[in-house]
């Protein structure tokens, strides 16, 4: 299993992997519709700072996934790829997986109508490579086997 | 707004960073990479605005924007064109509002002649065949040090004992940036190119990190007359010993390393105190004449035991010839000369710009005065001070230099974009800065890929011009000045070079 490998000593916090997110994860997957024009989708990773550290964080995809325990009708659960994904058709927004997730990589999205969702990274399941890590000019991010 | 500008202090911004406002998404990446704060966001208004005045023309922010949103041009002199006062009348301004000489970086940037640009190559036609070095087998191999007058040879092997030798595979070496102008990250990349490509990079003179100790056998250490980090350890790593009397960008001055730039490690490695300015002297105050440059040599040979060449730096100034003879006189293995258009990490702007000789004829001068006295084969010449490219190696070898440095093409290959700030500490492409969150922007593992890549591309383009020459070994290239012909120069320009004119 391939998972997004952070190296805190490349990262120049430049954003651009939360941009790339947003762009994926987008209607259009185009960048100047997704800031512009659509209802803009919530990064899944965070870059986080403190001089001189800076990294991106989002899901580890854990073995042991603390919100999938948590998660109290299955809609956080582990997908044929192995990772930890949450199915927005049943994720009622309770928010159980943001309070057990150690990284506090778990977003919620209450821009829905009738509850609110959680938003996690999903490895970009259309593509090879996950958008940030080819966003990233720096390397910060690479795309390893575990 | 937050800042608002005053006459008093006002200088024309040098550049205007133009953003086309639709393609802006705000992403603030640029707000986060400009280094110099000539970029801000105002959440008020929800746009990212410029601030030219502090723009240095480094065109970090054009490079990360994700949408291209962002252009930086050169503000056009709205004075009235005045071809006596042009380019003058902003650096007196500064120099009477702000009181201080000028300090810049880099190398000189005033149009004086480049004679590599007025030099042509030849090629084998019809009565020579030319060479393929796909096919064929090139050598560039170069040995730096004292050769003997003569060899004798048994069946047992070479009889004559050889002087140390520095083996280069690529006759190119990473020129003296220090630990210190540049950071910790650019010098592991330097590093690990030299030590894949079999060539050296050199510490300049701010000592050596322990860390970069492992690449032991790829490293030339520095004495400089500062010297800065100088001690046993740092002797004993190297593969050969560069005393530095002159440097191209700032010929008669000593280095001048900001304060700003002094962080803990640095100082640890320098051994002085933190933040203070790393000056070193004008002058080495131990040598005053040839006899005691030769005193000097003699002692680094001494401490180590006489198994490194010892290579003298000069720069390129009037007396060049006289003094290279001096300098092989005086028992070093190695000259590097620096031409005037050599980098530096800070310099005061008058020295930069109006101080030394070119590179092209000073090389020309002391391999023609070396080989009359006799002495050529006592030392190797090493060429640096603007090489730009694998045809100015290619030329410089053929005036008569075994081995040339590279070092703003380093720097550029690495992503300097030549904005001439490296004094100020604050270089947006993390190059040379100490500032622990900026230097993250070079990645050694790309870096160095792309040093190896320019090292790599460069052998191939000489291999081949060297083939279209007819020539499959660089010994037969060095000082094989009638491969080169001059264009453009005038009689005695040619005859400075040691080279016919086009035609002849």
């Amino acid at each position: 299993m391939r998972i997004v490998k952070i190296r805190e000593d490349n990262c120049i916090f430049c954003h651009l992997c939360e941009v790339a997110c947003i762009v994926e994860h987008s209607q259009s997957k185009d960048i100047i519709k997704a800031f512009k024009r659509e209802e803009r989708p919530i990064a899944r990773c965070t870059v986080e700072f403190n001089y001189p550290i800076s990294l991106s964080i989002m899901c580890r995809h854990c073995d042991d996934a603390p919100c999938i325990e948590a998660c109290q009708n299955g809609s956080m659960h582990r997908d044929e790829r192995g990772y930890v994904v949450v199915n927005p058709q049943t994720c009622v927004g309770c928010w159980m997986c943001i309070m057990a997730c150690p990284y506090g990589v778990i977003k919620r999205d209450t821009r829905r109508e009738k509850w609110g969702l959680s938003t996690k990274c999903d490895l970009c399941p259309d593509r090879v490579i996950p958008a940030c890590v080819e966003a990233c000019p720096n390397e910060a991010l690479t795309f390893e086997e575990l | 707004m937050k800042w608002m500008k005053n006459l008093k202090t006002y200088v024309p911004p040098s550049f205007v960073v133009e953003r086309d406002d639709y393609r802006c998404i705000r992403c603030k990446a640029c707000v986060e990479q400009c280094s110099f704060d000539a970029t801000f966001y105002d959440e008020d208004e929800d746009r990212v605005w410029a601030w030219n005045a502090n723009c240095v023309g480094c065109n970090r922010c054009a490079a990360i924007c994700p949408t291209d949103a962002i252009t930086v041009r050169r503000a056009d002199p709205t004075y009235r064109y005045n071809h006596n006062w042009n380019g003058h009348v902003d650096s007196l301004k500064k120099r009477a509002i702000f009181g201080g000489t000028p300090v810049v970086s880099m190398g000189n940037d005033k149009p004086y002649p480049i004679y590599w640009d007025h030099m042509l190559l030849n090629a084998s036609q019809v009565t020579n065949p030319s060479i393929d070095p796909l096919r064929e087998p090139m050598e560039l191999k170069t040995f730096l040090g004292r050769k003997p007058d003569s060899i004798s040879v048994s069946d047992d092997g070479l009889k004559t004992k050889l002087a140390p030798q520095l083996e280069l595979d690529i006759p190119i070496m990473f020129a003296a940036m220090s630990y210190g102008a540049l950071s910790y990250n650019v010098i592991e990349a330097l590093g690990r190119a030299a030590k894949e490509m079999g060539t050296y990079y050199n510490s300049g003179e701010g000592g050596l990190n322990k860390d970069h100790y492992k690449f032991k056998g790829n490293i030339i250490v520095q004495v400089a007359s500062g010297r800065f980090g100088v001690h046993k350890d740092y002797l004993d790593v190297g593969s050969a010993i560069e005393i530095k009397i002159g440097q191209g960008a700032k010929p008669g001055i000593g280095g001048h390393l900001p304060g700003e730039k002094v962080s803990e490690t640095i100082s640890e490695t320098r051994m002085m105190p933190k933040g203070s300015d790393a000056l070193s002297p004008a002058p080495h105050h131990d040598v005053y004449s040839i006899e005691d440059l030769r005193q000097l040599i003699y002692a680094l040979k001494e401490a180590t035991e006489y198994k490194k060449p010892v290579a003298v730096k000069i720069a390129c100034v009037h007396n060049v010839a006289a003094i290279a003879s001096g300098i092989a006189r005086a028992g070093a293995d190695i000259i590097v000369l620096d031409g005037f258009k050599g980098g530096t990490g800070a310099s005061p702007q008058v020295i930069r710009d109006n101080i030394g000789l070119p590179l092209e004829v000073s090389l020309a001068v002391v391999d023609e005065r070396l080989r009359q006295e006799g002495i050529r084969q006592y030392v190797s010449i090493v060429a640096s001070g603007g090489i730009r490219n694998s045809m100015d190696v290619v030329k410089a070898i053929a005036l008569g230099a075994d081995a040339v440095y590279i070092g703003t093409a380093a720097l550029i290959a690495i992503g300097c974009t030549m904005c001439q700030q490296c004094h100020t500490g604050k270089c947006a492409w993390g190059i040379s800065t100490q500032d622990p969150h900026l230097s993250k922007r070079v990645n050694p593992d790309i870096a160095s890929k792309r040093l190896i890549n320019l090292l790599e591309v460069w052998a191939l383009e000489i291999k081949e011009t060297m083939g279209a020459m007819g020539i499959n070994s660089i010994e037969s290239l060095r000082g094989n000045r009638l491969n080169l012909r001059g264009v453009g120069l005038n009689e005695k320009e040619l005859e400075i070079l040691g080279i016919l004119p086009a035609g002849e």
